[in-house]
């Protein structure tokens, strides 16, 4: 065709980016690929290999290395072995190797972004101004982090090896949020890529040799599940590192129940793109591009779910089919298209799958007429309108460039909708009005809200779900976090087991103490209630002398006791001065109880814990009324004109059990800064002093604490646990006890991935202020919610 | 057709009551299509102020649009070359200053007329598109010089007026300068307007002035100048877009090429949006002028990939798009020629306007 023809039809023609260098460098492999372990190049110990292809033609790549469970144990020596040499590094000398990772990534910035497009498909626009962009600055950002560590973080270690298991949608993104802050930290790394995306991350590897980072700092161990979960499961590694789906999140958690592996999941979503009335709607579509039809719609965080206010429905959904008939679907090497190939057939099937069932379910289905690519893996820009609540396309991640659309009709109604998901991952919210954008943003269950904008990632600010979204965060002070451990939490020792089963009150034996009969019932919804069974068992002090009989709660005590704390929402809605009043008030009134409490204590702990006991409690209560008004967010500072506001938002509703040590100083511990922060809790006090709950309940009706706040169940700590750690409308669940219950609590949460806190067994000192109280506890009573707000008029 | 697009403000509904017959004897044929519905020229409306106030432009998100797009499409080689060539066919060449004369113009009108050298059209094989530029846009002193200058070319002549470019003289002197213009021959006037009106939310009087101007211009095109970089904010451009529209105006035109900031990509989404807008609301098309800071072959090329992606190709040609340009011709020479020879051209290889 002649220029005067195409100067007639105005058409973009072909832009493809050049691949020389990429192949160049496969080929310099002999495109075959072993393990990168302890900074070599090695054979997979069982000899097995698989093939690594282009998503856009089906050709073959390179051929990587499966990791066995052999593989994987050698990596994780060699992370073990390299581990004292790495961490006696000064942080300036681990600032200097993330400085030179950061660098290299710059240097070879092209041939990374085209690795990264032939292996996923990704448009080149995207891995060139995106992906490898955000590489380089996470590891600048997080070379930073190394460098200060000692100022910033005084009293953490690091982790130790770590296991890192990351997803085919970003690949080498996800290998940079989970490598950079991990080796700043102190931490020494295998890192397993996904299988459909292995190759970014050995040309990585290269980077770590060119820069000399020490052998066995940084291991790549490639190969599919099985890989992953010799990882997850190796005994020798102490944390683990998970991006992807919820359903492999939930075994990881199940599978590591029983370790001490320090756990930090990403974990999938459906996210909520709200749109109002007020919004700049031409922008909102631009959003949506941004969002839903960035990576082929292959991102956890897309606004997959379209909530537009009704009266500006018809428009919006006019202005995005325009829109989707400019987007150009073709070749990812392309420098001018928006939409290249999804990553392999089983994703692609997915895809249509969903969409067929969506359709089936009465969904209209909108694609824009546009030319498709004849072979490769492509799917159109799809719109689902005629969508709700109930659609299999508006609860499930498709994990496509497919967009479900419904509608609200006011604020309160947009959030609710928003928030009915098992998700929280991320969010947009779209309006010009920065009372209905603030407002809807601190109401939706997520951890990240972008307001006017979609899809902003920086290392500087924490990425990162509620609900079954996961837990943990990326980036900025709050992922930090994640790969540190307290140094005097890691060489506490470990709690003798338990005894378990009291035993019901059958005995004659006369109670000490008894000169009015005293009833010690259950405290819920601000209310003494008797348990459920209409059964009661024996509590009995140091010399076996019976102290009195707990009321048996069972698994409906704690199901009221849930709803109760449910329901609880003024206390979450308290400004944070109206809770301190009323932590204080709880001080007041439990200094007037002082004696008499240490008095019924005496029996259990001995006359003199027990008097330091109460003196304490008050102690730790005026400490957590004073952390209500001072658990400060913070504003992180991206590099583009906005703030980024992170909010700590209470976690919910937390389930709680007690630790036996101290009945009284050790729930208070729990409880307050829970309390502090805006939560409910459930309570199950100990089972060596469970009587306590009847001085409790006497503090906390006198101290206007609402109904509900806090309820408490006494009973078998194992039978309590598990229904707690397995109910879905419970949001954490915080067990301080022996290493069975941990375990237990652990397992037992896989249901709603509800957030775990636990001592792992190991005993603390309640009355040292610096193991009991503070940021520790204060940190895991709240989420980070990132909320991003670009201005400018 | 109008009844398939569900509109947020009903115009077309209301306007095919009243102009139906209006329209049958005097807006004639489609000029271009829009999401493959058929648009007339631009008759204006009675100004809507319910339009013009919920009016949204998110600068941060219209920014990051314009950073996005200038990554997202690209045109290489031959592509290249047409679209450099459309680029010329699209421009008001122009000259503004101070020290224009005569000889000045008409040696601008010369270079308008052929704006690529023989040699190169040969070897681009491109000598039946009779490629030259769209108009010559000069003061009111000069039109009749280009006039004479043009005649018989195809080129038009564009006359600045209503006081260029401040646009604060009286009211009936600006309204004469427009007659004079007229009467001198010009085929376009680009009138500017008062950007106080902006300011004060005096849309009324606002619309009044365009709609008097347009009045005034009678059959000649009409581009009306919105001056963002005085109006500063983005929302402020587009709604002044919507009045000048709405009063009529057959082109809206970024700039005057004396602000600060002139023609900016970010200004450029809000306005074509605008245009877009008007067009899905009213059935009517609008062209669109940036000018002023556009001066290398690359800007010429994210301009027209701005106008397919939001507006389509009709408004990729000289009847819907215009460049105001002065130095953008020489680059984009400079450019074709090295898609020729392979090797990077100079600026004084190619005869200067």
């Amino acid at each position: 065709m002649s220029i005067a023809e195409k100067f007639l039809t105005m058409e973009y023609g072909p832009a493809p980016e050049d691949t020389k260098d990429a192949l160049f460098w496969l080929d310099r492999h002999q495109r075959r690929f072993g393990h990168f372990i302890d900074g070599a190049w090695r054979q997979p110990v069982e000899g097995v290999f698989f093939d690594s292809s282009d998503p856009s033609s089906g050709e073959k790549i390179a051929t990587v290395a499966q990791g066995s469970a052999a593989d994987v144990d050698a990596a994780v020596q060699a992370a073990r072995n390299a581990l004292p040499k790495w961490q006696a590094l000064t942080p300036h000398a681990r600032a200097r190797y993330l400085y030179a990772l950061a660098r290299a990534v710059q240097r070879h910035s092209r041939r990374l972004a085209v690795l990264e497009t032939i292996d996923n498909g990704k448009p080149i626009r995207e891995s060139r101004d995106i992906d490898i962009p955000l590489v380089a600055r996470h590891f600048y950002h997080h070379a930073g982090w190394a460098q200060l560590l000692e100022v910033e973080f005084p009293g953490y270690a690091a982790c130790g090896v770590v296991g890192q298991i990351i997803p085919w949608n970003f690949p080498l993104l996800m290998l940079a949020w989970k490598i950079a802050p991990a080796l700043a930290t102190g931490n020494t790394v295998v890192l397993k890529p996904a299988e459909f995306t292995p190759l970014t991350a050995l040309a990585f590897a290269e980077l770590c040799q060119e820069v000399g980072l020490p052998a066995g700092v940084v291991n790549i161990v490639t190969g599919d599940g099985s890989t992953g979960e010799a990882l997850v499961k190796h005994a020798g590694v102490d944390k683990i590192a998970f991006t992807g789906s919820t359903e492999v999140g939930r075994a990881i958690r199940g599978a590591t129940a029983k370790s001490h592996k320090r756990l930090s999941l990403e974990l999938g979503g459906k996210s909520p793109f709200v749109v109002f009335e007020d919004a700049d709607l031409d922008s909102a579509v631009e959003g949506l591009v941004d969002g839903i039809w960035l990576n082929q719609g292959q991102v956890c965080c897309a606004g997959s779910r379209l909530l537009m206010q009704e009266s500006i429905a018809e428009t919006l959904m006019q202005k995005i089919r325009d829109r989707m008939g400019t987007l150009r679907v073709g070749s990812p090497l392309d420098k001018a298209v928006d939409i290249g190939a999804i990553v392999a057939q089983v994703q692609l099937d997915r895809i249509h799958r969903l969409v067929e069932e969506g359709i089936a379910e009465g969904a209209t289905c909108w694609q824009p007429q546009m030319e498709m690519p004849s072979r490769g893996l492509y799917f159109p820009p799809t719109l689902l309108s005629n969508v709700h609540p109930t659609s299999v396309v508006a609860q499930q991640e498709i994990f496509g460039p497919v967009l479900a659309a419904m509608t609200f009709r006011t604020p309160t109604e947009a959030v609710e909708l928003a928030n009915n998901t098992v998700y929280g991952l991320a969010a947009c919210v779209w309006s010009e009005s920065i009372n209905v954008a603030l407002q809807v943003a601190a109401q939706i269950k997520a951890g990240v809200v972008w307001v006017n904008c979609t899809n902003l990632f920086d290392a500087s600010c924490g990425f990162g779900g509620y609900r079954e979204s996961g837990y943990g965060r990326e980036g900025g002070r709050e992922g930090l976090l994640e790969y540190l451990d307290l140094s005097w939490f890691k060489r506490a020792p470990v709690l003798p087991a338990a005894e378990r089963a009291p035993s019901e009150s059958t005995t004659g034996e006369q109670r000490i103490d008894a000169a009015i009969d005293r009833t010690v019932k259950l405290y819920i919804g601000g209310k003494q209630a008797r348990p459920d069974s209409g059964y009661s068992f024996e509590v009995r002090g140091q010399q076996g002398q019976l102290l009195g009989e707990a009321p048996l709660g069972n698994r409906k005590d704690i199901r009221n006791a849930v709803e109760a704390a449910r329901k609880a929402a003024s206390w979450a809605k308290a400004t944070a001065h109206n809770r301190a009043q009323v932590l204080y008030y709880m001080a007041e009134n439990l200094s007037l109880r002082q004696e008499e409490i240490a008095r019924r204590l005496a029996p259990v702990v001995g006359e003199s814990q027990a008097a330091r006991e109460v003196a304490a409690s008050i102690e730790r209560i005026f400490s957590y009324a004073a952390w209500a008004d001072k658990f400060d967010g913070a504003v992180h500072n991206p590099p583009s004109r906005m703030i980024a506001i992170a909010m700590n938002e209470p976690i919910g509703t937390v389930g709680i059990i007690c630790p036996n040590e101290s009945p009284l100083l050790g729930l208070l511990s729990l409880v307050l800064p829970v309390l502090a922060v805006g939560n409910t809790a459930v309570v199950v006090p100990s089972q060596t002093y469970p009587l306590i709950v009847g001085d409790l309940y006497q503090v906390l009706d006198t101290s206007d604490l609402p109904g509900g706040a806090v309820n408490i169940v006494t009973g078998q700590t194992s039978e309590l646990l598990k229904t707690l750690a397995e109910h879905d409308d419970l949001d954490a669940i915080w067990c301080f006890s022996d290493e069975s219950s941990v375990a237990a609590a652990k397992a037992f949460s896989v249901g709603n991935l509800k957030q775990v806190f636990t001592n792992e067994g190991r005993a603390i000192d309640w009355f040292d202020a610096t193991q009991g109280e503070g940021r520790w506890f204060l940190r895991h009573a709240t989420q980070v919610k990132n909320i991003w707000v670009p201005y400018g008029e | 057709m109008s009844k398939e697009h569900k509109n947020r403000y009903h115009i077309a509904d209301r306007l095919s009551d009243g102009a139906s017959e209006k329209s049958a004897s005097n807006s004639g044929a489609p000029v271009a299509t829009l999401s493959g519905r058929p648009l007339l020229s631009n008759r204006g409306i009675p100004l809507n102020l319910d339009w013009v106030k919920q009016v949204r432009a998110n600068t941060s998100a219209v920014e990051r649009r314009a950073q996005t797009h200038v990554a997202r499409r690209t045109v290489k080689k031959e592509w290249q070359a047409a679209w450099h060539l459309r680029a010329i066919s699209c421009m008001d060449l122009t000259t503004l200053s101070g020290d224009d004369t005569e000889d000045r113009v008409r040696r601008l009108c010369a270079k308008a007329r052929q704006p690529i050298q023989q040699e190169l059209l040969a070897q681009l094989q491109i000598e039946e598109l009779e490629i030259k530029v769209a108009a010559v846009c000069v003061y009111h002193r000069f039109v009749e010089t280009a006039v004479r200058a043009l005649a018989g070319s195809g080129v038009r002549v564009a006359a600045v007026s209503t006081g260029f470019p401040a646009g604060l003289s009286p009211v009936q002197e600006r309204v004469a300068e427009i007659r004079r213009s007229v009467e001198a021959g010009a085929d376009e006037i680009d009138i500017v307007i008062t950007r106080a009106h902006v300011f004060g939310g005096r849309w009324q009087e606002l619309y009044d002035e365009i709609a008097e101007f347009k009045q005034t211009c009678g059959q000649r095109h009409m581009k009306a100048i919105l001056g963002a970089g005085d109006l500063l904010t983005l929302r402020n451009v587009a709604r002044a877009g919507f009045v000048a529209m709405m009063a009529g105006a057959d082109f809206i035109k970024t700039s005057t090429g004396k602000e600060s900031t002139n023609a900016t990509l970010p200004v450029g989404f809000v306005m074509t949006r605008a245009i877009r807008e008007y067009a899905q609301e009213t059935g009517m098309a609008v062209g669109f002028k940036p000018a002023g800071g556009i001066r290398t072959a690359k800007q010429s090329t994210e301009w027209l990939a701005l106008m397919k992606e939001e507006l389509g190709t009709p408004w990729m040609k000289a009847d819907l798009f215009r460049f105001g340009a002065s130095g953008l011709l020489n680059d984009i020479e400079r450019q074709l020629e090295h898609y020729v020879t392979g090797r990077y051209s100079a600026g004084y290889r190619h005869p200067i306007a």
